[in-house]
C-alpha cells in the first residue's frame, strides 16, 4: 500500500479523522481549536463525505455549552457526533460531559489543550483545561505530535464505540494544533477498516426513538442514585484493554504501534520521567540520546490517562527503576502535587513499590518552552540524594525556589537536521511562505519536515517568527529553535535588527539573509554593532536582497513572501536551484491558481526577478558601526516598565523571574506610551492654512495618535521650531492658540483621519487639511513636538459643552496606542468612551478583540489623566461580561447606599453642611461631579481625625458617592451569542449600566467566525456557504423591555449622532445598550474606506440609526427616534464593496443572488418596521 | 412579405436589430426575452481586461489581508474556496446563453494591452460564441504616446486575436481617431470581419460642491445617431468588412437610416434598457410598417443606399457640409 504523505498541522490532522468518522459536528470558535471546526465546516460546504458516504452536518452553536448540549442530543438521538474545543470552552462543556459519560455514550471530543484563565487569560497550551475534566468519567487520551493527533483521533473513535465510555482526545494547543508536520494520512479505507459497523449500529440502537420508547435522564433519590452510579464500573474496567486492542488493530494496518504507556530509553533505566502529550516527544528524544551515551534513563509517555490503567503502567516501568520524576503541564495550587504525579504515586503506593523515589514537577504552562535541556535537568535532579520535589522547570522561580537550573546549550538534535528561523512582519506573508516551503520540502522531498510559528500580541505591525526544521531523520523537537543552532536565519524586516537580537539564533557558519533597502556595498554601515559582531565572529554567510523593490516591480505590492521564499531555496541548497524554482512555481499555481491567472503570473514574475537581486555581502573583518540596538523602552520609563514590560517588548520575557511579577495579575495602567513601535511608513501631516478645527480627524483616529488642543499663546514661547499652530476658532476660546498634533511613533498609518477630513484645498482638491507623508524624515522632529504638545495644559472639561465633536475631542483620550489593527473600526468608540467618562469609568470587557488590544501584555492602552484618574478595566470571561459589569454596579450602588447610611452619623464631626451637600449633590454635570469629588476629599480628610469605629468604613466606601460610570464592552460574539443570556438579564435588571457592543458582525478575534450578528449573504468562517438567515435584531429585543435606552450608531455616517448617543446613554439612569457598527479587517475591505462603508451600510438601510429613550415616553413622546434617512442606495452598493459578500457571488452566484434579494427585502422591511414604530402616537392622545 | 434579413460577420440574421452589449445579456431569462421579442442576435455584455486581471488581484489581496497576523487568526475566509471569477462566470454565461437561445450569441471582450487576458478570446470561442466583438477602449492620456503607436498597438492586438480564433471578429471603435478610414482598413487587413461604430465613452462629471468627480451612466439619445451615421456612410464600400451601427438607435426610422448609411445591423442597448427587451418587438413592427408604407421589399434593398459612395450628395459627409450647416443657423436680433 502506498503511503500518502501530507504536511499539515495538528488541528487539520485531528479534524480530518473526526469529520470522516462522524455525522454531526456541533462547533463553536475558541483558540486554538477553532480551526478544527473551520475545517469541518469547509469540508462539508464542499460536499466532502464521511466514510459512510454522507456529508456530515456541521452546526455552529452559541457557546461551547450549547455545542456540548447539541452533541449530547445528537448522540441520544443516535448520531455519531463530535465537537472541538479548548480551555474555557471545555469547562463550559463539563455539565454535559458528566451526563454523556453517565449515560455511557460513545463519542470523542477533540481538544487542543489550552490554559484556563486564572490571574490572566492565555490562549496558549497546557493541560489545565483537560485536567479539569478528570472527574467527568471520560477517557482521556493524549497525542504528542501531529501524526499522533491524526492516529489517536481514529483510535479514540474506535475505542469509544466498543467501550461506550466517551473519549476526550487531546493534544497540546499551538505546539501540536498549529505545528505543521509531514505525516502519513489515513485513507477512508483505513478508517473503514478500523470501525466495526456493528458497534455503530449498536450505538444507533441505544438511541431515543418513539417507535420503541424509553426514558433516559431520570431524577433519582438517595435510595438508588449511588448504586446506579456504580453500575458503570465494569465498563471502565474494560476501557484500557479495548483501547489497546484498537491500538493493536491500528498497528496491524498502518505499522504505527501505540501503547497505553509507551516506554522509551535504556531497558535497565534507573531514572525515568513520566509525562504526556508533546512534552513526551521531547523527553523521548532526550532519553534516547542520553541512553545511547550510556545513561540509565528512560521516559514513559502516557497515552491513556483516564481510566488510569495501573497494571499497564507497572508493566511499562523497567524493573530497574529507582527514581521517577512525574511532569505535569498544569498547576493545581494547594494540592499535594499535580494530577499525573498523584496518580503515579498512588499506583506505586497501592502496588507496594515504596522503594521507588517519586518527585513531581510542573513545566510548560501556557506554552512555555520545554526543551531537552529541561528534561536533562529533571533526570539529573533524580541523581541527587534529596531531589527537589514539586519543582518547576523552564522558569526562574526565585520566590519559593522550586525551579531547576538547566543548561540551555544542551541539544539532542540530529546533526543532519537543518534548522531555519525567519523573522517577518505580520502582514508581509512570511508565515504563509514558510508554510508553503515546509509543504514543498515535506511533500516533494524525502525529508521529514516541521514548521512552527510564533506571533507577537499586536494586531498591527506585529512580528512573526517562523521555526522550520527538516532533514532525513524523524524530527522529535516540539520546541523552538534555540540560540546558536540555526543553519539559516532570515530577517525580512530591516528595522527588527534595531530592536531584537536576531543573529543570536545563527550557529557558526550559518547563512544570514536580510531584506534590505541598502545594497550589498552599503548595507554593512547600516547594521547595528551587535549584528556586525555576530556576522564576523560566527563567520556568517551574509546575503541581502531588496525584496520591497522586487515586489514593487513585479506587482506584489508589500508582499515579499514569494521573493524571500525563493531566496531561501536559492541559498539554502535544500533542492537543486532549478528544481526548487520549479517547485515554488508549482506551489504558486496550487495556492493561487483558484484566484486567477494574474495572481499566478505576478508571483512567477517575483520568483524570476529574485535571483538577479540576491547578493552575497563580503563582511569586513572589524565591527565598524556606530549604531547599537535600541533599548525596548525609553530610559525615562518607570522601573517596572523598564525591567519587566521592557524585557517582554525586547522578546526576553522568558527570562523574567517569578519575583518580578505581580502576584494577582494586577498591572499598572497606561503602558502603551512606552512602547514606541514606529510601524507607520507614512503619518498624517497637519496643514493649518486649511484646517477648520472640526476635530473629525481626532474623533476617528483608532489609536488616539491625533489630538487637538486650544491653549494660551504664551506656551508657544517654549515651542520647538517645527511645532505648528494657528489661531483658535473655538467660540469658547477666543484669542488662544490651536494645534493638531500627531504622535509619529505611535501612528499606524491607517489614513482614516485623512478620509474623515472634510476640507479640501480649493486650488488643489487632492490636498486636505491633513495629508499623509513619509514618517522617517519627520520622526525625530514630530516626536519632540508631540512631547511638547502633551505638556500643554488639558482643557477644563467643566468649562465647555461636550455636545459638539470639536469640543468633545478636546478631552484627553484615556485609551491610547492600542495594538488594534490599523484603521480599526471599534477603537474610536472605545476612545470616545474614555474621553467622555474615562476618569470615572469602570470597564468590564468581554474576551475578544477589545480585551486583547485592551489588555494583552506587554503594554496596555487604558491610561490615566494628570490627576491620576482613568478607566478601571478588567476582563473576566467571554460569556459572563454583562454579569461581571453588573457586579461592578451592584457594588457601587451598595457602597453608595452604605456611605449614605453612615454619613448622617458623622454630621457633627465633618459638618452638617458637607453631609447635606454630599447627600444631595447634583451630579448631572461635570461641574457637579467635580464639586462632589472635592467634597469627598474633604470628607476623607476629616474622617482621618474621627474616632468613630465606622469612620474607616465610610472612608473606604466614600468614593462611591462620586458618580461612576459602568461600561460593559464587548463584541457581537459576546452580545449576540455566548453572553446574550447574561446581557438580557442585565438589561432586564434596570440597573444603571452602559453596554457597548462593538459590532463587527463576526468573531473577529478568533478569525472571523459567523455570529448571529453576521448579515445575510456574508461568507464567514463557520458560514462557508454564506449566511442564509438575517442578522439578529439585538436592539429591537432590548427595546421590548421599554425601560432600556437603546441606540444604534455608525460614526462613519454621523459622528455627531454617535457622540449624542454616548452622552444620552450614560445620562440615562438605567440600562443602556449602544450597538456600534464597527468596520473590520474581517470584512475584506480597504480599512481606509471603513467610514465610507459605514455610511453606505446606513444609507442602504441595512444599518438604520435610531435612539430609543424611555425618558421620552414619560414625557408623552414616542421614545423611538429614527435618526437616519430612508434607504437611498441599493444594498449591493454597500455589500459588494466587501470581500465577505463578494466572495459568495464569486463562489456561488445563484445563492448570492438569492440572498442579495432577501437582504434587499430585509433592509426595506426593517426600515418600514422602525418607521412605523417611530410614527406611533404616545401620550394622552395615543 | 417584407424581407428583413441581413448578414453580419458571415452570420445570417433574421433582421438588423441586434441587442448590443448591456446587462440584458447577463441573464438567460432576459436573453430569452430578447429572442422572443425578435432580436436577431445578442452581443454579450463586456468582459473587461480589468476584470480579468484586477478582480483576481483584488480577491488575492483581500484573502491575504489580515491572515497570519495573530496566533488566533490563520485566515478570515474558508480556504477550500472555489471561486468563479468574473471571467469564468462570463464563459459560463456564454455557454448557458448558447443553450438557451437559437439566435447567434456574440462574445464581447474589452481591453487594450496585450497580455494574458487575450487568452479569453479563445475561451469565449470555446464556450460557444458565434462571433467576438472586440472593444478597443483606450483613453490616451500621455503626451508621449503618438497616435501612430497607439494605432499600431490596436492592429497588432487585432491580428493576434484574429489569428487565434476560428469565429469572426468585429472591432468596436472609438470615434476619436485622426484618420479613421485608414485605421479601419488596417484593422480589416489584420483580420477583422466587422467594424462597430462607435464605442460610447462614459464621461465623468464634476461635483462642484464636494470637489469630486462623478461617474454615472447616461443612456444614449437619438441625437447621437448622427456621428456613427456619418462614419458608416463614409466607410461603406471602402473597407471589406460588415459595418454595425451603434449609439443613438431608438426608433424604426433610426434603423432605416443606419441601413441606408450602409450598416448591416444596428446594435441597440439604451432603448432596450429603458423600455425592456420587449421594445425590440415593437421596433420590428414599426420597421415593417415603415417599409410597407414606403414600399421597400427588403432590408438589403436599402443598405448603403444613402452612403457616401452611393448617395445623392457625397459632399454632405465631408468638410464642405460644415460651412453649409453653420450657415443654416440664422441669428435674430
Amino acid at each position: 500500500m502506498t503511503k500518502h504523505m501530507v504536511t499539515i498541522d495538528g488541528n487539520e490532522a485531528a479534524a480530518s479523522v473526526a469529520h470522516r468518522m462522524n455525522e454531526i459536528c456541533a462547533i463553536y470558535p475558541i483558540t486554538p481549536s477553532s480551526n478544527m471546526g473551520e475545517w469541518a465546516d469547509d469540508w462539508s460546504a464542499i460536499g466532502k463525505k464521511n466514510i459512510w458516504g454522507t456529508v456530515p452536518l456541521v452546526v455552529e452553536m452559541q457557546s461551547e455549552g450549547g455545542a456540548a448540549g447539541a452533541v449530547h442530543g445528537a448522540l441520544q438521538a443516535g448520531a455519531l457526533s463530535t465537537t472541538f474545543t479548548a480551555s474555557q470552552g471545555l469547562l463550559l462543556m463539563l455539565p454535559n460531559m458528566f451526563k454523556i459519560a453517565g449515560e455511557l455514550t460513545s463519542t470523542v471530543f477533540h481538544v487542543s489543550a489550552r490554559t484556563v484563565a486564572a490571574h490572566a487569560l492565555s490562549i496558549f497550551g497546557d493541560h489545565s483545561d483537560v485536567m479539569a475534566c478528570r472527574q467527568t468519567g471520560w477517557a482521556l487520551l493524549a497525542s504528542g505530535s501531529v501524526q499522533e493527533a491524526h492516529d489517536l483521533a481514529c483510535i479514540a473513535q474506535v475505542a469509544t464505540l466498543e467501550a461506550r465510555v466517551p473519549f476526550l482526545h487531546f493534544f497540546d494547543g499551538f505546539r501540536t494544533s498549529h505545528q505543521i508536520e509531514k505525516i502519513e494520512q489515513l485513507s477512508d479505507d483505513d478508517l473503514r477498516y478500523m470501525v466495526d459497523d456493528e458497534l455503530v449500529l449498536a450505538h444507533r440502537a441505544r438511541a431515543l426513538n418513539p417507535e420503541r420508547p424509553f426514558i433516559r435522564g431520570t431524577a433519582q433519590n438517595p435510595d438508588v442514585f449511588f448504586q446506579a452510579r456504580e453500575t458503570v464500573n465494569p465498563f471502565y474496567a474494560k476501557v484500557p484493554a479495548i483501547t489497546q486492542k484498537a491500538m493493536d488493530k491500528f498497528a496491524k494496518r498502518t505499522g504505527r504501534q501505540y501503547h497505553l504507556f509507551d516506554y522509551v530509553g535504556a531497558p535497565d533505566a534507573e531514572r525515568v520521567v513520566i509525562l504526556m502529550a508533546s512534552g513526551g516527544e521531547t523527553a523521548e528524544a532526550t532519553v534516547r540520546y542520553l541512553a545511547e551515551k550510556g545513561e540509565k534513563v528512560g521516559a514513559i509517555r502516557v497515552r491513556l490517562y483516564r481510566p488510569f490503567p495501573a497494571e499497564h503502567f507497572l508493566a511499562a516501568l523497567p524493573k530497574t527503576v529507582k527514581s521517577i520524576a512525574v511532569l505535569d503541564r498544569t498547576k493545581e495550587p494547594g494540592a499535594n502535587g499535580e494530577p499525573l504525579y498523584l496518580d503515579v504515586t498512588n499506583v506505586l503506593f497501592e502496588n507496594g513499590r515504596p522503594d521507588i523515589k517519586v518527585i513531581g514537577g510542573r513545566y510548560g504552562l501556557s506554552s512555555k518552552e520545554f526543551t531537552p535541556a529541561m528534561v536533562k535537568a529533571v533526570l539529573d535532579e533524580l541523581k541527587k540524594p534529596e531531589p527537589k520535589n514539586h519543582f518547576t522547570v523552564g522558569i526562574v522561580e526565585d520566590v519559593t525556589h522550586s525551579s531547576l537550573d538547566y543548561d540551555p546549550a544542551f541539544s539532542v538534535e540530529h546533526p543532519e537536521t537543518v534548522r531555519c528561523v525567519f523573522f517577518g512582519l505580520g502582514a508581509d506573508g512570511t508565515v504563509g511562505a514558510n508554510k508553503n516551503s515546509i509543504k514543498i520540502i515535506g511533500e516533494e522531498t524525502e525529508n521529514n519536515a516541521q514548521g512552527y510559528f510564533v506571533y507577537d500580541s499586536k494586531k498591527s505591525g506585529s512580528m512573526t517568527i517562523s521555526h522550520l526544521r527538516f532533514g532525513p531523520k524523524p524530527i522529535q523537537a516540539p520546541y523552538l529553535i534555540t540560540a546558536n543552532t540555526a543553519n539559516f536565519v532570515a530577517c525580512h524586516q530591516f528595522t527588527f535588527l534595531e530592536r531584537y537580537n536576531i543573529t543570536k539564533y545563527a550557529q557558526p557558519g550559518a547563512v544570514f539573509l536580510l531584506n534590505s533597502i541598502y545594497g550589498p556595498e552599503e548595507v554593512w554601515d547600516y547594521l547595528p554593532q551587535e549584528v556586525q559582531r555576530d556576522i564576523i565572529e560566527k563567520k556568517l554567510r551574509f546575503y541581502v536582497i531588496n525584496a520591497y523593490d522586487v515586489a514593487e516591480k513585479t506587482g506584489m505590492g508589500g508582499r515579499i513572501n514569494t521573493i524571500m521564499q525563493t531566496c531561501f531555496f536559492a541559498i539554502s541548497g535544500i533542492l537543486p536551484r532549478n528544481e526548487a524554482i520549479a517547485q515554488i512555481k508549482k506551489a504558486i499555481q496550487k495556492t493561487y491558481g483558484k484566484r486567477g491567472e494574474a495572481v499566478v503570473q505576478k508571483n512567477y514574475a517575483a520568483v524570476d526577478q529574485t535571483l538577479a537581486n540576491l547578493h552575497e555581502v563580503k563582511a569586513p573583518e572589524k565591527v565598524t558601526s556606530k549604531l547599537t540596538r535600541r533599548p525596548p523602552v525609553p530610559a525615562n520609563a518607570p522601573d517596572f516598565v523598564k525591567n519587566v514590560l521592557g524585557q517582554m517588548i525586547g522578546a526576553n520575557g522568558d527570562s523574567i523571574p517569578v519575583s518580578a511579577l505581580p502576584v494577582d495579575g494586577t498591572f499598572p495602567s497606561g503602558t502603551t506610551k512606552w512602547e514606541k513601535r514606529n510601524i507607520a511608513l507614512e503619518i498624517p501631516v497637519w496643514e493649518p492654512d486649511l484646517c477648520i478645527q472640526c476635530g473629525k480627524c481626532v474623533f476617528v483616529c483608532p489609536h488616539a495618535v491625533i489630538r487637538h488642543k486650544v491653549y494660551d499663546k504664551k506656551f508657544l514661547e517654549q515651542a520647538p521650531a517645527t511645532f505648528k499652530h494657528m489661531e483658535s476658532k473655538f467660540k469658547e476660546f477666543p484669542g488662544m492658540a490651536y494645534t493638531v498634533q500627531v504622535a509619529p511613533e505611535d501612528c499606524t498609518g491607517c489614513t482614516l483621519c485623512v478620509e474623515a477630513c472634510p476640507v479640501k484645498d480649493k486650488t488643489n482638491p487632492a490636498r486636505k487639511a491633513i495629508n499623509m507623508a513619509p514618517q522617517p524624515p519627520r520622526r525625530e522632529s514630530e516626536a519632540v513636538n508631540w512631547e511638547f504638545f502633551l505638556g500643554l495644559p488639558e482643557v477644563d472639561r467643566t468649562a465647555i459643552s461636550l455636545t459638539t465633536i470639536k469640543n468633545s475631542q478636546l478631552l484627553e483620550p484615556l485609551f491610547e496606542f492600542s495594538g488594534a489593527c490599523a484603521g480599526c473600526g471599534e477603537t474610536p468608540y472605545v476612545k470616545l468612551l474614555s474621553q467622555l467618562f474615562g476618569d470615572r469609568a469602570l470597564v468590564a470587557n468581554a474576551t475578544g478583540c477589545s480585551s486583547i488590544y485592551g489588555g494583552n501584555l506587554p503594554t496596555t492602552p487604558w491610561t490615566v489623566n494628570k490627576e491620576g484618574r482613568g478607566p478601571a478595566w478588567s476582563n473576566s470571561l467571554f460569556e459572563d461580561n454583562a454579569e461581571f459589569g453588573l457586579g461592578f454596579r451592584l457594588t457601587l450602588d451598595k457602597q453608595m447606599e452604605f456611605a449614605r447610611e453612615l454619613l448622617p452619623q458623622f454630621a457633627a464631626e465633618v459638618g452638617e453642611q458637607l453631609v447635606d451637600e454630599l447627600l444631595h449633590a447634583d451630579q448631572t454635570t461635570d461641574l457637579g461631579i467635580k464639586q462632589q469629588r472635592e467634597r469627598v476629599e474633604a470628607l476623607k480628610q476629616k474622617l482621618t481625625q474621627s474616632k468613630q469605629p465606622q469612620a474607616k468604613n465610610l472612608a473606604a466606601v466614600a468614593d462611591a458617592l462620586v458618580k461612576k460610570s459602568v461600561w460593559i464592552v464587548g463584541g457581537d460574539g459576546w452580545a449576540y451569542d455566548i453572553g446574550y443570556g447574561g446581557l438580557d438579564h442585565v438589561l432586564a435588571s434596570g440597573r444603571d449600566v452602559n453596554l457597548l457592543v462593538l459590532d463587527t458582525e463576526v468573531y473577529s478575534n478568533t478569525g472571523g467566525q459567523s455570529s448571529k450578528s453576521t448579515p445575510r449573504g456574508a461568507v464567514a468562517r463557520f458560514a462557508a456557504q454564506g449566511k442564509g438567515l438575517s442578522k439578529k435584531d439585538l436592539g429591537l429585543m432590548a427595546i421590548s423591555y421599554g425601560y432600556v435606552y437603546v441606540a444604534r450608531v455608525a460614526m462613519g455616517y454621523s459622528d455627531q449622532h454617535s457622540l449624542k448617543v454616548f452622552l444620552e446613554a450614560e445620562s440615562y439612569p438605567g440600562p443602556s445598550l449602544i450597538i456600534a457598527y464597527s468596520h473590520c479587517i474581517a470584512h475584506g475591505i480597504d480599512m481606509a474606506k471603513g467610514l465610507e462603508q459605514q455610511k453606505l451600510a446606513v444609507q442602504s438601510g441595512l444599518w438604520p440609526l435610531y435612539r430609543y429613550d424611555p425618558r421620552l415616553a414619560s414625557e408623552g413622546k414616542n421614545p423611538l427616534q429614527l435618526d437616519s434617512k430612508e434607504p437611498s442606495v441599493p444594498v449591493e452598493q454597500y455589500m459588494y464593496n466587501e470581500t465577505r459578500f463578494r466572495m459568495l457571488a464569486q463562489s456561488n452566484e445563484e445563492r448570492a443572488e438569492q440572498l442579495l434579494k432577501l437582504a434587499r427585502e430585509d433592509a426595506h422591511a426593517r426600515w418600514n418596521f422602525y418607521a412605523q414604530m417611530a410614527a406611533m402616537q404616545y401620550g394622552k392622545n395615543a | 412579405m417584407i424581407d428583413l434579413t441581413t448578414t453580419y460577420l458571415g452570420l445570417r440574421l433574421k433582421n438588423p436589430i441586434v441587442a448590443s452589449a448591456s446587462p440584458l445579456s447577463e441573464k438567460v431569462e432576459t436573453a430569452q426575452k430578447l429572442e422572443d421579442a425578435g432580436v436577431s442576435a445578442i452581443v454579450m455584455y463586456s468582459l473587461f481586461e480589468e476584470q480579468i486581471i484586477h478582480e483576481s488581484l483584488e480577491l488575492d489581496h483581500f484573502l491575504f489581508t489580515g491572515t497570519e497576523v495573530s496566533p488566533e487568526i490563520t485566515s478570515f475566509y474558508p480556504q477550500t474556496g472555489r471561486y468563479t471569477l468574473k471571467p469564468d462566470a462570463y464563459l459560463e454565461t456564454v455557454a448557458k446563453l448558447k443553450k438557451a437561445v437559437n439566435i447567434p450569441v456574440i462574445g464581447n471582450l474589452n481591453g487594450v494591452s496585450s497580455g494574458g487576458w487575450t487568452k479569453y478570446a479563445r475561451k469565449i470561442e470555446e464556450a460557444g460564441a458565434d462571433a467576438l466583438e472586440l472593444n478597443l477602449y483606450y483613453l490616451p492620456v500621455s503626451p508621449d504616446l503618438t497616435s501612430a503607436a497607439l494605432e499600431e498597438n490596436y492592429v497588432t492586438l487585432v491580428k493576434e486575436i484574429c489569428k487565434s480564433l476560428r469565429i469572426p471578429v468585429a472591432v468596436k471603435l472609438s470615434p476619436y481617431v485622426t484618420a479613421l478610414p485608414n485605421l479601419a482598413r488596417r484593422l480589416v487587413e489584420a483580420g477583422a470581419k466587422g467594424l462597430v461604430l462607435f464605442n460610447r465613452f462614459y464621461q465623468p462629471d464634476i461635483d462642484i460642491e464636494n470637489l469630486e468627480t462623478l461617474h454615472s451612466l447616461e443612456l444614449s439619445t437619438s441625437g447621437e445617431l448622427r456621428l456613427p451615421l456619418r462614419w458608416v456612410s463614409i466607410l461603406y464600400g471602402k473597407v471589406k468588412a460588415d459595418l454595425a451601427l451603434t449609439g443613438g438607435v431608438h426608433s424604426a426610422e433610426d434603423v432605416v437610416k443606419a441601413m441606408m448609411a450602409g450598416a448591416k445591423v444596428t446594435l441597440l442597448a439604451s432603448e432596450l434598457l429603458k423600455h425592456g427587451p420587449g421594445r425590440a418587438a415593437s421596433l420590428l413592427e414599426e420597421l415593417q410598417a415603415w417599409m410597407e408604407a414606403h414600399e421597400y421589399a427588403s432590408i438589403q434593398q436599402m443598405q448603403g443606399s444613402m452612403s457616401q459612395a452611393k448617395g445623392p450628395e457625397p459632399a454632405a459627409y465631408e468638410r464642405a457640409n460644415y460651412m453649409k450647416v453653420l450657415q443654416s443657423f440664422k441669428t435674430f436680433p
